[in-house]
C-alpha cells in the first residue's frame, strides 16, 4: 500500500497531461505523418495510398522549395542579430543602478504586444506607402522622397518592414532570459577576477560574463532558430492581402497553410512539407546543439 | 450597413488577414460538437457566412422561420468561414444547407447535391455569369444568392479636366493613368499589391484568352497573356500606380482621400463614392488589350448548396428551392434591403430602383453583357495560388513573363490531369 501510494499520486498529477499531451500533439503528429502517405484532399481518412509521392512533389516545388532556403537565409541573419540586441539590451539594463524593474518591464512590454496588432501597426500608419506614413514623414525631412515600402519589390524594403518588427517583438523576450542568465552569475567570480587584476568591461565579459551565460545562450538560440523557422503571424498580416500572399518572404508554414488549410484542403502535400520542414529544424538543431553543446554536462 | 456596404467576402477576407481567422481556425478544430449533432429528425441546419450589413442575419433567420415543411436552425459563421465550412463537411457534423462557391473538388467528392431538377423552370432567369460559376460539367451545384462583381471607377472632372474620355482599351488606361498623376495624386490604383493579387481572369479576358480552356488545357500559356502582364508590370514601374495605400483595392478611400483618380474596387464601394462625389464619377469594365480580347467584369456569386451526403438531403433540396427559386420577396430584400448587391435574377434585377440609374444601372449592364465567373468551378486553390505566384513575379518583381507562366501552368495542368484525366 505504501508502496502503491507514490505511483497513485504520480499518475493522478500527471496523467491529465500525458492524456492531454497524446490527444492533442502525439497522435495528431503521428496522423499527420500518416496522411502525408496519402492522397488526401478534403478529407482527413484518405483511402488513395501514394507512397512517397507528395514528398517528391514538396520537394520538387519551386515555391516550397524557395520559401525553406528564404527562411534558412532569414534565420542566419535574424537569430544572430536577435542574439546580439537582447544580450547587450540585458547587460545594459543589468549594469542600471537605478529604474531597473522599470526598464526591465519598458523593454518586455513589446513581448507582451499581439503580434497580429503590431503587424497592422508597422504596416498601416509606421511603412505605409503614402505622404503621410510615419517612415515616409521622415524621410521627407531629409528631401527623401515617398517609398512603398511593402509593394515594391526592388529594392526589397519589405524586409527592413519585417526585420524592425521582429526585433521590437522579440529582443524583450529573450534579453529576460539573459537577464535571468546574468544574475545567477555568483558575484564572487567577478570579485577574484578583480583582485586577480581583471579590468572592468571586455576582459571579465570575454572570461566571466559570456562562459558563465553558455546554457543560457545556447537555450536563446535554439528558441530563436526554431521561432525563426516558424515565422508565421507578422509575416501574414504584414503582406498577406485578399486571401493571397506574395511569392517572395513566403515562410514555409505560410506557404503550408494556404496549401494545407485556408481554401485548399490538401492534407497530403500540407502534412508533406510539415514533416520536411520539422526535420530540417531537428537537423539544424542537432548541428547547432553539437557546436554549441547545449545539454551537455557544463562541469 | 456596418461599414457601409463592405462586401460580405472582403469582409470575411478581413476578418481572416486580421488573424482573427486564426482563432476561427481553433475554434473550428474544437468546436466539433455545437450542439447540433445529427440535429432532431426534421430540423435542418443552414450555415451562412457573416455578411458585413447591419440587418442581414435577423433577415435569412426571419426567412428560415418562416419555412413551414421543416425546423430550419441558422448558423450564423463569423470568421473563417472557409476553413469552418470545409472542415465541417469532412466532420461529424456537416450543415444540411450552405452557401459557398462551387468547386469541382466538392463535387468531385460528393458533397455537392445537384440542384438541376429545382432551378430547370427558371434557369434563364439567372444571370449567365452567375450561373456559370455554379455550373460543373453541366449540372447546378449551387443557386445564386448575390451577385458581386468588381469595376474600375473614375473621376468624370478630372478626365475632362485632361481632356481624355473615358478609356476604352488596356492602351488608353495606361495613357489615362499617366496624363492623371498630379503631385500626391496618382492616376491609378489597382490595390497595393499592382493588381497581382485582385485582377485574376480580368487581365487574360482582355487578351482573348481565359483560365482554362474548354478541353481542360492551361488557357494562359500564351504570348498574349505574357503581353497582357508584361504591361501590367510597365504600369507597375512608372509614376502612374499608387502604392503602398493605407487601404487595399477593396476599400474606396484611396479614391475617396483623392490618393487616386482611378481605382479598380468593387460595387460595394459606390454607395461611399456617390455619397462624397455626388454624380463626378463613372465605371467602366476592365478593358480589352487585344482586337482578340474584349472588356469584361468578373463576377462572384455565393449559392445555396445542400450537402449530398446528409440524411436530410431531400428535405435540404426542398427548403433550396422554396427559399432561393419560389420566394421571390425573400430573394429581393436579401440582395437590395441590406447592402449593395445585383440580383442574380433579371426580373428582379430590373424591379430595382436603386439599380436602375446611373453608375449602378451600368454596372448591371457590365454584368450582363461583360460578366465572366471570377472563379469557374474547376480552378482550384492549387491552381489560384500558383497563377497569383506567377503574377506576383511578373507584375511585381519584374521577372520575364514567358518563364513565369509556363512554370504556373504546369501546376495548373497538373490539377486539370487530376480532375480530368
Amino acid at each position: 500500500m505504501l508502496l502503491d501510494r507514490p505511483a497513485w499520486a504520480f499518475w493522478l498529477f500527471a496523467g491529465p497531461f500525458v492524456i492531454g499531451l497524446g490527444v492533442f500533439s502525439y497522435i495528431p503528429i503521428l496522423w499527420s505523418v500518416y496522411l502525408s502517405f496519402f492522397e488526401a484532399r478534403n478529407t482527413v481518412a484518405p483511402t488513395e495510398f501514394v507512397g512517397l509521392r507528395n514528398y517528391a512533389q514538396m520537394l520538387t516545388s519551386p515555391a516550397f522549395l524557395d520559401s525553406l532556403l528564404t527562411f534558412t537565409l532569414f534565420a542566419l541573419f535574424i537569430v544572430p542579430t536577435t542574439f546580439a540586441c537582447s544580450l547587450a539590451l540585458a547587460l545594459l539594463v543589468n549594469q542600471a543602478r537605478w529604474a531597473q524593474p522599470l526598464l526591465r518591464s519598458v523593454y518586455f512590454l513589446p513581448a507582451a504586444c499581439s503580434y497580429v496588432v503590431a503587424a497592422l501597426i508597422w504596416k498601416l500608419s509606421i511603412f505605409n506607402g503614402v505622404r503621410f506614413g510615419l517612415a515616409n514623414t521622415v524621410l521627407g525631412w531629409f528631401g527623401g522622397d515617398t517609398v512603398a515600402w511593402l509593394s515594391v519589390t526592388d529594392p526589397p524594403w519589405y524586409w527592413l518592414v519585417l526585420v524592425t518588427l521582429r526585433l521590437w517583438l522579440q529582443v524583450g523576450f529573450y534579453m529576460l532570459i539573459f537577464l535571468a542568465g546574468l544574475q545567477r552569475i555568483p558575484k564572487v567570480l567577478y570579485e577574484a577576477a578583480y583582485v586577480d587584476g581583471a579590468r572592468k568591461g571586455w576582459t571579465t565579459l570575454r572570461h566571466i560574463t559570456l562562459p558563465q551565460l553558455r546554457t543560457t545562450s545556447a537555450a536563446v538560440l535554439l528558441l530563436n532558430l526554431v521561432a525563426a523557422y516558424q515565422a508565421f503571424d507578422e509575416f501574414y498580416n504584414v503582406l498577406g492581402s485578399d486571401g493571397a500572399y506574395p511569392p517572395y518572404a513566403r515562410p514555409p508554414l505560410v506557404f503550408l497553410y494556404y496549401t494545407a488549410l485556408g481554401s485548399g484542403q490538401d492534407f497530403g502535400r500540407g502534412t508533406a512539407g510539415a514533416v520536411i520542414l520539422a526535420l530540417l529544424i531537428a537537423i539544424v538543431t542537432l548541428i547547432q546543439g553539437r557546436l554549441l553543446g547545449f545539454g551537455r554536462d557544463r562541469t | 450597413m456596418a461599414r457601409r456596404g463592405v462586401p460580405p467576402w472582403s469582409r470575411r477576407r478581413f476578418l481572416q488577414a486580421s488573424g482573427i481567422g486564426a482563432a476561427a481556425l481553433v475554434a473550428a478544430a474544437c468546436g466539433g460538437n455545437t450542439g447540433r449533432g445529427g440535429g432532431a429528425a426534421g430540423t435542418l441546419t443552414q450555415w451562412y457566412h457573416q455578411y458585413g450589413e447591419d440587418g442581414v442575419e435577423e433577415a435569412v433567420k426571419r426567412y428560415a422561420a418562416a419555412y413551414d415543411k421543416a425546423e430550419v436552425s441558422v448558423q450564423w459563421t463569423p470568421g473563417n468561414y472557409d476553413t469552418k465550412l470545409l472542415s465541417a463537411l469532412q466532420g461529424s457534423a456537416p450543415p444540411d444547407v450552405f452557401e459557398y462557391q462551387t468547386k469541382a473538388d466538392l463535387v468531385r467528392a460528393g458533397q455537392l447535391e445537384p440542384l438541376d431538377d429545382i432551378i430547370k423552370d427558371v434557369k434563364d432567369d439567372f444571370s449567365a455569369a452567375s450561373l456559370a460559376s455554379h455550373t460543373f460539367e453541366g449540372s447546378v451545384y449551387g443557386i445564386p444568392q448575390a451577385v458581386d462583381t468588381q469595376v474600375l471607377v473614375y473621376r468624370k472632372s478630372l478626365l475632362d479636366d485632361a481632356g481624355l474620355e473615358p478609356p476604352k482599351t488596356f492602351e488608353a488606361l495606361v495613357d489615362a493613368a499617366e496624363a492623371l498623376t498630379k503631385g500626391d495624386r496618382k492616376g491609378l490604383f489597382l490595390g497595393n499589391n499592382g493588381g497581382a493579387d485582385v485582377l485574376g481572369p480580368v487581365p487574360l479576358f482582355s487578351a482573348g484568352l481565359g483560365y482554362v480552356t474548354d478541353d481542360h488545357k492551361v488557357g494562359f500559356d500564351d504570348p498574349a497573356a505574357a503581353k497582357a502582364f508584361g504591361g501590367l508590370h510597365t504600369l507597375f514601374e512608372s509614376d502612374a500606380l499608387l502604392l503602398g495605400a493605407p487601404t487595399d483595392w477593396s476599400d474606396p478611400s484611396a479614391l475617396l482621400q483623392e490618393l487616386t483618380a482611378m481605382q479598380w474596387t468593387g460595387l460595394w464601394a459606390l454607395p461611399q463614392i456617390e455619397a462624397e462625389f455626388g454624380d463626378d464619377f463613372g465605371v467602366l469594365p476592365w478593358p480589352k488589350l487585344t482586337d482578340d480580347g474584349a472588356a469584361s467584369v468578373p463576377v462572384g456569386a455565393f449559392g445555396a448548396m445542400v450537402y449530398a451526403k446528409g440524411e436530410q438531403a431531400d428535405a435540404a433540396r426542398d427548403f433550396v428551392k422554396w427559399l432561393w427559386i419560389d420566394k421571390t420577396d425573400y430573394q429581393e430584400d436579401f440582395n437590395l434591403g441590406y447592402g449593395f448587391h445585383i440580383p442574380p435574377r433579371t426580373t428582379i434585377a430590373a424591379k430595382a430602383d436603386k439599380l436602375s440609374s446611373g453608375p449602378a444601372a451600368d454596372v448591371v449592364g457590365f454584368v450582363e453583357e461583360l460578366g465572366r465567373p471570377s472563379t469557374p468551378p474547376e480552378w482550384t486553390p492549387a491552381m489560384d495560388s500558383a497563377y497569383k505566384d506567377a503574377l506576383s513575379n511578373i507584375i511585381k518583381s519584374g521577372k520575364k513573363p514567358e518563364t513565369e507562366l509556363k512554370t504556373a501552368a504546369e501546376t495548373v495542368q497538373r490539377e486539370l490531369d487530376k480532375l480530368f484525366g
